[in-house]
């Protein structure tokens, strides 16, 4: 607790760093009645500034983020809370001003965050793919596809079960892009929405013999735990490029909210896009696979701002 | 902390694939927000059920089912709650609350009230009529009064408090939603308890590492029970 700086101008800290402190006090009241012992009091997260990032649970179920992270903790002295949600929730906690900077994969869903004003300065990060993983024995024939809408219409055809993330993430979002670009509705006893994480949506395809879309990181860190197998690949080993899977990241705009730590969220973007961190990124490996390919360093560098497609016409139709 | 020696080689031992700390770490945000929120939840409930014990006052009954529906309502409602009172755009989003223990411990606290307002009413009105007499007659203040009564309704308090912990500390649905689940980057939880870690391992399909975790949630729960009736026996041996 004594390292607790009260510096004055941040309203916001000093009444954050006082709760905390209350909350210290009635614990080491409570642990000398209890003899339990509160101890080492970790005010890291108190004391010093923290980013909060919202993101999607690939990026941290596959270890990313906690191999890299340290990094720019140790740089700025700063901590780094990764709130893993899915990318629609993501979203909306950065709309509702609970985080600083926003991590996630679907492009329309950042094009419309940016276009309602909530986010500023995004940045490609980095992309992998998705594959369309399922069971050995393959019941619905897609092996080897080079159409991912062709494999789900033939999922579609023979009725094998399909598992699907229904939690509005990213990869949802990928998803029903490409029933939609199927031409197909999917619905019946075979479509199953779980609801949940990559990770958990995998084992329920895993536990019916069961197929479902996931992207290639998730997939590979968890693929000793699986017998599924992947039949349709992305783009990354030569599938269609409708399987790419781009992630983004965004500020928040401190215009909309004023307690979005601005200044730490581009101090992060800066770091996360520069070559050494990028090369961090590429040199991450799960099993021996690199799980996600640089692309805010490229030799043909574009360092325009974003601006998303319709921008002017909105905000004068607006 | 003593704890420390046991927690630091428990990755070891279980053979669990966590880094030092870890674990550890884990633990100590379970206790800390679970222990601070019953607390806080102890030193509301029982002036309360000693005011409903001692007191008929109009709208009594409905302040008990209030109470007793309170012991039913959904920890993920709470958790919604808390979340909109927290989140920026909520009426405390000044506070900067959201995704820390702070709000976690609020949601606790809102967990773990009714429980313990409920059975320590039952218990405080349990205890007989005549040692209230009794006290009012050697002469003892409300306060002594009080403090009568709750010596006597002490094991049923205890089994209010236990309760109480037992549904905060064994919570997943509202600590996700306020708290986040964070841990920092070398590893050290930040707003991440048993309940919560078990709920990630077990979405990555990490099933054995997850019953690892179970079994160091249930072994607290009952260590903490053990402390809690330990101290209520030393106050009969005492008498």
């Amino acid at each position: 607790m004594s390292k607790q700086r009260n510096d004055g101008h941040d309203g916001t800290a000093s009444r954050r760093a006082f709760l905390a402190a209350a909350a210290t006090g009635v614990t080491g009241a409570l642990a000398g009645c209890a003899g339990i012992g509160g101890g080492q009091e970790e005010s890291a997260g108190v004391s010093g500034e923290t980013l909060t990032l919202t993101t999607t649970t690939s990026t941290y179920d596959t270890g990313l983020l906690d191999a890299i992270h340290p990094d720019f903790e140790e740089m700025y002295g700063v901590s780094v809370d990764a709130v893993a949600q899915g990318t629609g929730a993501a979203l909306e906690s950065a709309r509702n001003g609970d985080s600083d900077v926003v991590m996630v994969h679907a492009r329309g869903l950042e094009d419309e965050f940016l276009r309602n004003g909530y986010g500023v300065n995004r940045r490609d990060l980095m992309f992998n793919d998705f594959v369309i993983v399922g069971p050995e024995s393959d019941p619905a024939g897609i092996r080897g596809m080079d159409s991912a809408t062709e494999a789900l219409t033939a999922i579609a055809d023979a009725e094998a079960t399909f598992v699907s993330r229904g939690d509005n993430s990213g990869t949802h979002t990928k998803e029903l892009n490409l029933w939609e670009a199927a031409g197909t509705e999917p619905g019946g006893d075979w479509y199953q929405e779980t609801g949940t994480g990559m990770g958990e949506a995998l084992n329920v395809a895993n536990q019916q013999d069961g197929y479902t879309l996931s992207d290639r990181g998730t997939f590979i860190s968890q693929r000793s735990e699986l017998d599924l197998v992947i039949l349709v690949q992305g783009p990354i080993e030569d599938g269609p490029e409708i399987l790419a899977n781009p992630y983004g990241i965004m500020a928040v705009n401190p215009g909309v909210h004023d307690n979005a730590n601005y200044d730490l969220s581009m101090a992060y973007i800066g770091w996360i896009t520069s070559p050494e961190t990028q090369q961090a990124i590429s040199e991450y490996q799960v099993n021996g696979e690199q799980l996600f390919f640089p692309r805010a360093v490229s030799e043909d560098p574009d360092f325009q701002q974003y601006v998303p497609e319709g921008w002017s016409s909105n905000s004068t139709d607006g | 902390m003593p704890l420390d020696p046991v927690v630091q080689l428990l990755p070891a031992v279980a053979g669990l694939p966590f880094e030092e700390g870890y674990v550890s770490s884990v633990i100590f945000v379970s206790l800390y927000v679970s222990l601070i929120a019953v607390t806080l939840s102890t030193l509301f409930s029982i002036p309360v059920a000693l005011v409903m014990g001692f007191t008929d006052f109009p709208g009594q009954q409905f302040v008990k089912s209030v109470i007793n529906t309170g012991m039913g309502f959904p920890s993920v409602v709470v958790g919604l709650l808390v979340l909109f009172a927290v989140s920026n755009q909520g009426p405390l989003g000044t506070f900067d609350l959201i995704f820390t223990k702070e709000a976690m411990i609020m949601s606790q606290f809102v967990l773990a009230t009714p429980p313990i307002t409920a059975i320590s009413l039952a218990a405080i009105s349990g205890v007989s009529d005549n040692v209230r007499d009794a006290a009012h007659a050697l002469g003892g203040t409300r306060i002594d009064v009080a403090l009568v009564v709750i010596k006597e309704a002490r094991y049923g308090i205890a089994t209010a408090v236990l309760a109480g912990f037992g549904r905060a500390i064994s919570e997943v649905g509202s600590v996700l939603i306020v708290g986040g689940n964070i841990t920092s980057a070398d590893g050290i939880s930040k707003t991440r308890t048993l309940t919560t870690a078990i709920q990630l391992e077990a979405r990555q399909g990490q099933y054995g590492t997850a019953m690892i975790l179970g079994a160091v949630l249930v072994a607290l729960v009952l260590l903490v029970n053990a402390v809690v009736v330990r101290l209520g026996s030393d106050g009969v041996t005492r008498q």
